[in-house]
């Protein structure tokens, strides 16, 4: 009994924790303006960052060598990005004001997969700079 | 028996948790979160333990059983220290840090208490069984405890996005351990297939979330806590 309430407790905590941690994180790389050269890459050189463009831009990332260091964060974002689409088709019919407020979360996470795409690739210019500087 | 995966996820856990107190000495700020760096270093030195207890011992025996389960206890108590540490920074501005102190001693003797009571209680019968109940209580505790935090960080409007990083990603994991180990108490059947693999990534995250924060989260950041809650609008 002690332990079937622990789960329940735990299981609600569980999600209130992990969507603040991903809206954290999200909040974060909202604050960071996207280079021109991260719009020219992704095709995103006229508009904002959209809902849908969040899967091109992870296939992006995966193309791009590895920092190392963020690879968790956007599993997790990675994640919530599916929890709200799942979100969006299950309430979006019965629930219209979900709808907005997805949306915009979806694109949160769209610009955070953008500005991690951004660091990426100033890592490997960065890598490719050095090892041109070190073979002269 | 343990297969490449394993030591690799092994491998990973070490390596992270020290790299969570490179970063923090990298970043400056290893004073400012002593616990929480302590906690790290304990956990690689417990994670090394480990390894010699299983080429000593052998994965599968009583040995590394309790010393898996035992030092896990100790270091969720050590844990209970870093949740101390970001009260007293949540609480630092209104001047009651002895209140705070005062309250850890009390809940750091009461959870010893309670957990002497029960070893002592079940000293006869030791078994998988209590220790999973015991993991599983301990990380309810700092499930509650975190909980407490988090709404004391929201009702204060607290902006150190450092902080309210490092609180939450102590939520996710804090709450994912004891999922597991309620499921575990549940259903120990599950133990063998599914959960085997779950503990070290729920072990794996707490690290590396950290050390993302400390790495690309300064200690001048700040962020509105509004808008962390999840409403629709």
């Amino acid at each position: 009994m002690a332990a079937a309430l622990i789960f329940v407790i735990s299981v609600v905590v569980f999600l209130q924790f992990f969507i603040s941690y991903c809206r954290s994180v999200l909040a974060v790389s909202r604050k960071v303006e996207l280079s021109d050269r991260v719009r020219e890459v992704s095709g995103i050189t006229n508009r904002n960052v959209g809902t849908d463009d969040f899967a091109r831009l992870v296939q992006l990332l995966r193309l791009c060598p590895e920092q190392g260091d963020d690879q968790t964060e956007i599993r997790a974002v990675g994640t919530y990005y599916t929890l709200l689409r799942v979100i969006r088709k299950m309430w979006g019919f019965l629930l219209p004001a979900i709808v907005p407020w997805t949306d915009r979360e979806c694109q949160g996470c769209s610009h955070f997969a953008a500005v991690a795409l951004d660091r990426r690739i100033s890592y490997s210019r960065d890598l490719f700079t050095r090892q041109v500087a070190d073979g002269a | 028996m343990l297969g490449p995966y394993d030591y690799a996820l092994w491998m990973a856990g070490f390596l992270v948790e020290i790299g969570v107190v490179v970063c923090t000495l990298y970043r400056r700020s290893f004073l400012r979160y002593i616990p929480l760096n302590l906690y790290m270093m304990a956990a690689a030195l417990v994670t090394c333990g480990q390894y010699f207890y299983v080429k000593q011992y052998g994965f599968t025996s009583q040995q590394y059983f309790y010393y898996y389960y035992y030092t896990e206890s100790l270091l969720t108590i050590l844990l209970f220290w870093a949740i101390i540490e970001f009260y007293q920074q949540t609480f630092r501005e209104m001047s009651v840090s002895s209140y705070i102190r005062g309250a850890a001693v009390l809940l750091l003797l009461l959870t010893a208490l309670f957990s002497y009571a029960v070893v002592h209680e079940n000293r006869g019968q030791l078994t998988t069984r209590f220790v999973v109940e015991l993991g599983q209580n301990l990380h309810f505790v700092g499930v509650v405890l975190t909980y407490l935090l988090w709404g004391a960080i929201l009702k204060l409007r607290e902006t150190r996005t450092r902080l309210i990083q490092l609180v939450l990603a102590l939520g996710v994991y804090f709450s994912a351990n004891a999922v597991t180990y309620a499921l575990r108490n549940l259903f120990p059947n599950l133990e063998s297939s599914v959960l085997k693999s779950v503990f070290p990534l729920v072990g794996l995250w707490l690290p590396i979330a950290w050390a993302y924060t400390f790495m690309k989260v300064s200690e001048d950041a700040r962020l509105a806590t509004a808008r962390l809650v999840a409403r629709a609008r």
